[in-house]
């Protein structure tokens, strides 16, 4: 049995204590399996899929919510957003979204949740604590990438048919700039200090880096894998580490990704991963990074120090969403 | 905020002034509120200058005798509500750039009328079109055009002498050929190993064209046609009371004593005959080409790369599933939307030569950016297989080779080329 620190807070602390690095600390990981409709709960230090739970129908994204209690998964089918317990993994409750929700956000104060409601060209606002719709926002045709601000002030929403980048106040939520970005932009993301917001273009292969600021492009990412045609690399997920020094770049169906450089903007490396990698998501502590690979039903496990794969655990059919438990 | 609050002070104020005058009538004072408030929000964001973008779509409504299929009835807004969608989803992008797209629809069953027509508006401004249109009317069209500032998106016409020996300079294609489509399907079947053909192809000009598509396609992937005969039966109405009873006895004997076949393909692109050969074969067969497997740029059941949505947004536009056509009016639409946006521009100068270049790139759920052949202007996409129900693989298939891209091993390629005229 693994050490839930949750519910047995003395042990946890005391193991805390007799292990060295903070490594050997196991997290949990959850991937969403977006053709079996469950969440495959992997354990970040056995590396093995220690549970499989049902869900509702074609899980995408999933988050936490800031406490650690509920896992928040957009369950697209069924056209709503279902919560469950991180640790018990029953169902909770649900919450109401537009149609076809496939990638959400909280705000940094852990409420309210915004969702990218691909169907109606609308980002909804949903307060998670009294399961009510706050608002819409309306944005381009089929919102995606949903990227959050540290100080919580901007959101930053993408559009796969508009091509944009809309940038949206929290305060007032209205869209107050948009920024033309490559074809399919998929995924949004600030990095820690705010100081770069990174999209990536599936169906153009690139990926910009704007200056939240003034909203100016700053540079943008070409890849070139030798062997690979450009058709085959469509970027989608990013993750940037906590020192903000490297993104990591999932390449869909190059089965690559990769290792760019934040200051230069100039790729490092390419790590050779699943098939079709989509998301990603950094352990707690960035030494871990989970890839989920879509058409070859795994995830892919990164060493982040040694810039390594070590390792793929096998999850349900089409792996789509990952997020990590500190717990 | 403090604008908000000026603005709540400003219409306090005219609410004050508003009782004053009618202080006898409180009533009116009461519904003044809510108009004064909105108001003000209104004058809050003024309206930027609004580009408008005009878009002609020239349609040549040509007679065709109707498809054996209840299910395949073409509905008149064929096409056309693709192409509204497209000019739906390029004003939703529109609105975050002052753009505005209007689609002004021209249709005829004279090709001398429609074109009067259309020149009639290219000499009124407008610089873009999207054309369904025959390949002889499309031709005219073009010539009628010629060194103007008009930039032609044919979404309708599989011809490939359209991209090839009558291509035209301001002439782009967004349907596949006939040639991509052969090539598609016969990727798959080769793929499959089914490499034994036995061709059936109907009397009509269209078919023969796809049957030549076809022929080129079993020589350029490795198939063998081992058996070719024309279905040259009075197909008579699309229905009678009854009708069943004489195919079933009609068909098998038609197909009887090939020699050995893997896959019977048809070439009848008017679907007059092709539907009635699944299950009727004398031996025991698969049929592909224009009825069982097809090839073809669109399926309404297609799912994959985001699709779902748009069949959705389709439907709740149109009333109905998203055909072959109506894919292809949006891409075209779809194509200037984009170069509109990318160039924040709506003439021919600024978009034709940007769509012509290395630079464009559409997105069009096919999984991969969509661009132009250099060459002659054809947009290259994969091509769906599709059985009446489901999406079966997506060509390109796994293992045909190109230089440059894959998608370039369906149709004409450029050593092959014919098209002189586009590049000059």
């Amino acid at each position: 049995m693994r050490f839930k620190v949750g519910s047995s807070s003395t042990l946890g602390v005391c193991v805390a204590l007799m292990v060295s690095t903070p490594a050997a600390l196991a997290d949990t990981a959850f991937v969403t399996n977006e053709k079996d409709n469950t969440v495959s709960v992997i354990d970040t230090e056995k590396l093995e899929v220690i549970k499989t739970f049902k869900v509702g129908q074609r899980p995408r994204g999933i988050i936490l919510s800031k406490d650690g209690k509920w896992l928040i998964i957009c369950a697209s089918d069924d056209n709503i957003v279902q919560i469950y317990d991180s640790r018990t993994y029953e169902f909770i409750k649900s919450l109401p979204s537009g149609p076809d929700p496939e990638l959400l956000i909280l705000h940094p104060s852990g409420n309210p949740l915004y969702i990218a409601n691909e169907d109606d060209n609308l980002v909804t606002v949903v307060d998670i604590k009294q399961g009510k719709i706050l608002t819409d926002i309306p944005v381009g045709v089929e919102p995606e990438g949903m990227g959050m601000s540290p100080d919580g002030k901007v959101l930053v929403n993408t559009s796969e048919t508009t091509n944009m980048a809309h940038f949206i106040s929290t305060v007032t939520n209205k869209t107050f700039d948009n920024v033309l970005v490559d074809s399919r932009p998929r995924v949004a993301i600030f990095n820690h200090s705010g100081s770069q917001l990174w999209v990536s273009s599936e169906v153009g292969g690139t990926v910009t880096v704007i200056n939240p600021a003034d909203r100016k492009i700053v540079g943008k990412i070409n890849f070139k894998i030798p062997g690979i045609t450009r058709e085959a690399i469509q970027p989608v997920g990013v993750r940037i580490t906590k020192d903000d020094k490297k993104a990591y770049v999932a390449l869909g169906p190059a089965n690559r990704v990769a290792i760019v450089n934040t200051e230069t903007l100039k790729v490092e490396k390419y790590l050779l991963v699943g098939q079709r990698v989509w998301q990603l998501a950094f352990t707690p502590n960035d030494k871990l990074l989970f890839t989920t690979n879509g058409t070859s039903n795994d995830v892919s496990i990164i060493d982040v120090d040694r810039q390594k794969v070590i390792k793929s655990i096998r999850t349900g059919r089409y792996p789509w969403g990952v997020v990590v438990a500190p717990f | 905020m403090s604008l908000a609050g000026t603005r709540w002070g400003l219409a306090l104020a005219i609410l004050v002034a508003a009782f004053c005058v009618t202080s006898a009538t409180p009533g009116l004072a009461q519904t003044a509120t809510p108009d004064a408030s909105g108001e003000g929000a209104e004058s809050s964001s003024p309206k930027k200058d609004v580009l408008t973008i005009p878009i002609i779509l020239a349609r040549e409504k040509i007679d065709k005798p109707l498809p054996l299929s209840l299910l395949d009835l073409p509905p008149a807004d064929d096409g056309i509500a693709g192409a509204q969608l497209g000019l739906k989803d390029n004003n939703t992008t529109g609105a975050f750039v002052n753009q505005e797209f209007i689609l002004d629809v021209v249709e005829d069953a004279d090709p001398d009328k429609l074109i009067k027509d259309v020149l009639a508006k290219v000499e009124g401004g407008a610089q873009l079109i999207m054309a369904d249109v025959g390949p002889d009317t499309l031709v005219k069209l073009a010539d009628t055009v010629a060194g103007k500032d008009v930039l032609i998106i044919n979404y309708g016409a599989a011809d490939d002498r359209l991209r090839e020996e009558d291509c035209r300079p301001q002439v782009m294609h967004t349907a596949p050929t006939r040639a991509m489509i052969a090539d598609a399907l016969a990727q798959y079947l080769v793929w499959k190993k089914w490499r034994r053909w036995f061709l059936v192809l109907g009397p009509k000009k269209e078919d023969k064209l796809f049957a030549d598509a076809l022929r080129r396609a079993a020589k350029r992937f490795g198939a063998k046609i081992v058996e070719e005969r024309t279905f040259t039966y009075e197909t008579g109405n699309r229905r009678a009371d009854g009708g069943f009873e004489q195919v079933q006895q009609q068909i098998p004997t038609f197909t009887q004593e090939a020699p050995d076949y893997d896959v019977l393909v048809v070439a009848d692109e008017g679907n007059l005959f092709g539907d009635y050969l699944p299950y009727r074969t004398w031996d025991a067969r698969p049929v592909a080409g224009t009825a069982g497997l097809v090839a073809t740029s669109w399926h309404p059941a297609i799912e994959v790369w985001g699709g779902t949505q748009f069949q959705n947004r389709f439907k709740r536009m149109a009333n109905r599933s998203m055909r072959p056509l109506d894919y292809n009016a949006w891409m075209a639409a779809r194509i200037i939307g984009e170069a509109a946006t990318r160039k924040s521009s709506g003439s021919y100068k600024d978009l034709a030569p940007f769509i012509k270049s290395a630079d464009f790139e559409l997105a069009a759920f096919k999984g991969v950016r969509l661009t132009l052949r250099d060459w002659n202007g054809q947009l290259r996409q994969p091509v769906p297989i599709v059985s009446p129900k489901l999406l079966v693989s997506v060509s390109p298939q796994p293992g045909f080779l190109h230089q440059f891209t894959v998608l370039d091993t369906l149709g004409v390629d450029k050593p092959e080329t014919k098209c002189a005229a586009f590049t000059q």
